[in-house]
């Protein structure tokens, strides 16, 4: 950054892109890539818990909608997000590409000639030579190689040094690393674009097939097809949960599986299968995960005249660790229509503050709190309503009431009865298909594997030369590192190779043998 | 063997450990009263660094002369291996008493983490002379222990079924490693500030003063150290991320959702990835990257601690309340 920009557009373009495609530059941008990711784990977001975006700003009408304007409750799908982590990626092809072509010329070319003095190299050694020149420079050719150095040695005519290299493995896998993460990205991508997930309660001996309109929630990539998806269908037939029940984390759940019977595609045979939390069931591409449950009081429900007109199970949602759960009833078919706004509390209590809450998750003393209201429940009305919401504007409240499994209230104004018959359990899955998956994994073992290769591994060079010290034939070998950080173990790790390249040369009778180390001062 | 008794013997161990912890802490305090000023290290890793090119082609020379206060850290590092056996038997007493893998709750996460940061500088000891880290590491796991014994103690139960998974030994094992190595790393990396310091003060050929100081490498050897942990945390890092990204697909059923577990896992991954690019940086591979590091170490930490504290996460598993 230290030279102006140039005033020509072309100049300016590579100016622009020397600047973007520079260490410092990346540097920079990984650094606000961190900053930008902060956000959003300290406020809610959109995509996590929709709901606790809208009380936030409901909370804050000041800076709620400012914060939302800018995009602080989608952090990790907004513009300056994404232009940050796009911007990084661009520096890094723009800088890793070229290394590319670079670092394939550097491995199909001969390490370069010895440099015309090795003198001036730290640590370089003198040895006397025994023999001829070409046997020495035979001897340390012929022992890189094996050791699977890269040689060359020069000149052609009368050869006076060897030349060798290795360790090009450290640029390899610096370059597949950056590679493969552009790969997790396009991965990312192509499981965002053509992948799909949907969420949807069933309710204990209930049954799902996999259509859109089954579904509670739903949402695909742009191209995923909502009419291709697979055709498989499951049922099911038991859930079982369990609690903890000693002190320690006292209601924290400990087991919960459900039981289905499924068919991968509506002719083909019933198969059975459990699913748990860690344990999808894989169907036809897609898989199923148990993600949450919940209670369903059985409702019955009967109008002036004793005629039955409601007798369902009612899934209700869940408020907290212990399960008191909210959920609502609609009787359209009463005249006039009759709703209920309920609690369901499996181990019921009462009390000043709280009001009517559960103290334990599973049913150990379940109830129904309700208040009714009847009238018009405005389902004609055309707009889409929540089943978890009553819409009470032209509705009058009857009465409020508690009921035990068993247990019927007779509403006070004459309008019907309310029976609670009992209760079932719901289980909430998550079905999803994500064809980039399995891309992005091996993209990423790929970069590991890389990214293990270039900080481990040591480039280096070494040479050895025969040269003329005051009239006496001698032998040098020397050695430099091509990495651009040098410390003690890499300095110790060239010693050795030379170790290494003179002990060689010696069992081959050119130079005398070294001392042994325990002999060294 | 009764549960009780398994739980009473597991918290002796803990309790044990970080009493002879503390001895060693008072050790290697006292090897710092006394040692004198070290002999300079080897100007090789100055000259290798200059231009990245020409090094210096002999070993470091190994300090192996008595040295006053080296019998004190002598007997600081046989109170934190002492403290390292007393603590592994509290970790497996532990796992035997809930019968799984220990790790199911932030107390058993804490002690298993300073079982970690002990591990890996005791082990790393084995290979380099370290000795004169002691202080440096010990203090940080006794007050993950301190913190775990008084704060975050919870009685043995099971897994929430999330966590039950083998992954959890996966996962969890790297990213307790993970936790020794960036500790480390910090403590090299800060006392290399504090170094440089010095020596910049003292000048060049100057005495090094200062009571920390005087007693360290030198700051070149500092950082390269500091590099070398981390060229062996970051790949493992990675690892421990895609793991538990993996093991997210399996009970959520999507790899990654940007929970602020995850969100700060990445942004401990993108500090340390920089950390490693500002090494091969010129201008920044002195003081700026030990910077990078310990900032590194913050975002780890919030990770770890702050994440379970303030942030609604679906790896809310403290089991305190």
């Amino acid at each position: 950054m230290s030279t102006p920009p140039p005033l020509s557009s072309t100049g300016f373009l590579r100016w622009a892109w020397r600047q973007l495609t520079s260490m410092k530059t990346a540097l920079v941008l990984l650094f606000l890539l961190a900053l930008a990711s902060v956000p959003g784990s300290v406020l809610p977001q959109r995509g996590i818990d929709p709901i606790k975006v809208r009380e936030w700003i409901a909370d804050a009408p000041t800076w709620g909608p400012i914060l939302d304007r800018f995009g602080f409750f989608d952090v990790y799908s907004s513009p300056w997000f994404s232009a940050v982590y796009l911007l990084l990626f661009l520096s890094l092809v723009g800088c890793v590409i070229p290394r590319v072509g670079v670092h394939y010329r550097a491995m199909r070319s001969t390490p370069p000639p010895a440099p015309r003095f090795l003198d001036r190299f730290a640590g370089t050694r003198e040895l006397p030579l025994q023999g001829t020149p070409a046997e020495a420079l035979d001897a340390a050719r012929t022992a890189l190689r094996s050791a699977h150095w890269r040689v060359v040695s020069g000149p052609v005519d009368q050869p006076t040094w060897v030349s060798a290299e290795r360790g090009y493995l450290r640029e390899t896998g610096n370059l597949v690393f950056h590679v493969s993460l552009l790969l997790v990205l396009v991965s990312i991508a192509f499981g965002g674009l053509f992948g799909w997930k949907g969420n949807v309660i069933v309710r204990q001996g209930a049954s799902f097939s996999n259509t859109l309109t089954q579904y509670d929630a739903w949402g695909g990539g742009r191209f995923a097809s909502a009419q291709s998806l697979p055709p498989f269908s499951f049922t099911l037939d038991e859930f079982t949960v369990d609690f903890e029940r000693g002190v320690a984390q006292r209601g924290a759940p400990r087991a919960f599986e459900a039981d289905v019977t499924y068919r991968a595609s509506p002719e083909a045979p019933a198969q059975r299968a459990v699913i748990a939390v860690n344990e999808p069931l894989a169907v036809d591409g897609a898989k199923v995960f148990l993600v949450g449950h919940g209670y369903a009081p059985v409702v019955r429900i009967t109008d002036r005249q004793g005629t039955v007109v409601f007798d369902d199970a009612v899934p209700f949602l869940p408020q907290d660790g212990n399960f008191t759960s909210t959920g609502v009833v609609k009787v359209p078919d009463a005249s006039p229509q009759i709703g209920l706004q309920a609690l369901f509390l499996p181990t019921a209590a009462l009390d000043q503050t709280l009001g009517p809450h559960s103290t334990f998750p599973a049913p150990d003393d379940p109830a129904l709190f309700m208040s009714a209201w009847k009238g018009d429940l405005g389902l004609d009305a055309g707009e889409p309503q929540s089943v978890y919401r009553l819409v009470t504007d032209k509705m009058t409240k009857i009465g409020l009431g508690q009921l035990r499994p068993g247990q019927t209230w007779t509403l006070p104004d004459g309008s019907g009865t309310v029976t609670l018959a009992g209760y079932t359990r719901w289980a909430s899955f998550q079905i999803a298909q994500d064809p980039g998956k399995e891309i992005a994994l091996l993209a990423v073992a790929i970069a590991i594997m890389g990214l293990t290769l270039s900080l481990f591994i040591r480039r280096r060079r070494v040479w050895v030369k025969i040269t003329d010290r005051d009239g006496v034939t001698v032998v040098q070998l020397a050695g430099i590192l091509r990495t651009s950080t040098v410390d003690d173990e890499d300095i110790g790790a060239l010693a050795d190779d030379l170790d290494l390249l003179e002990r060689s040369l010696a069992a081959a009778g050119v130079v005398p043998e070294p001392a042994s180390p325990e002999e060294e001062s | 063997m009764s549960p009780e008794s398994l739980a009473r013997m597991s918290n002796v161990a803990i309790y044990s450990s970080m009493l002879t912890l503390t001895l060693a802490m008072f050790a290697f305090a006292a090897s710092f009263a006394g040692q004198r000023r070290r002999p300079a290290a080897a100007p090789a890793v100055e000259a290798a660094a200059r231009e990245g090119g020409a090094a210096v082609l002999t070993r470091a020379p190994v300090a192996t002369d008595e040295v006053p206060g080296r019998r004190a850290a002598n007997i600081g590092m046989a109170l934190s291996w002492l403290s390292f056996f007393l603590l592994l038997a509290g970790v497996v007493l532990r796992g035997i008493w809930a019968g799984r893998a220990p790790w199911g709750n932030m107390y058993e996460f804490s002690i298993t983490a300073a079982l970690g940061i002990l591990g890996v500088f005791l082990f790393t000891n084995l290979k380099v002379d370290l000795r004169w880290l002691g202080l440096f590491v010990v203090i940080p796991v006794l007050l993950t222990l301190g913190v775990a014994v008084t704060i975050l103690y919870t009685e043995a139960a099971q897994l929430v079924p999330a966590l039950k998974s083998y992954w959890l030994v996966i996962h969890v094992l790297a990213a307790i490693v993970c936790a020794g190595a960036f500790t480390m790393a910090a403590a090299t990396a800060g006392l290399s500030l504090v170094r440089d310091r010095a020596e910049r003060k003292a000048g060049k050929g100057g005495t090094v003063t200062g009571v920390v100081a005087s007693r360290m490498p030198d700051a070149e050897r500092l950082r390269s150290l500091t590099n070398r942990i981390l060229a062996f945390a970051f790949p493992l890092w990675t690892f421990t991320v895609v793991a538990g990204a993996i093991w997210a697909e399996n009970a959520w059923g999507r790899y990654w959702g940007w929970d602020p577990k995850e969100t700060w896992a990445f942004i401990t991954w993108v500090v340390y990835a920089a950390y490693l690019h500002a090494r091969s940086t010129a201008g920044w591979r002195g003081n700026r990257a030990s910077w990078i590091a310990l900032a590194g170490w913050a975002a780890f930490l919030m990770n770890y601690f702050g994440v379970n504290f303030l942030a609604s996460s679906l790896h809310s598993y403290a089991g305190i309340s």
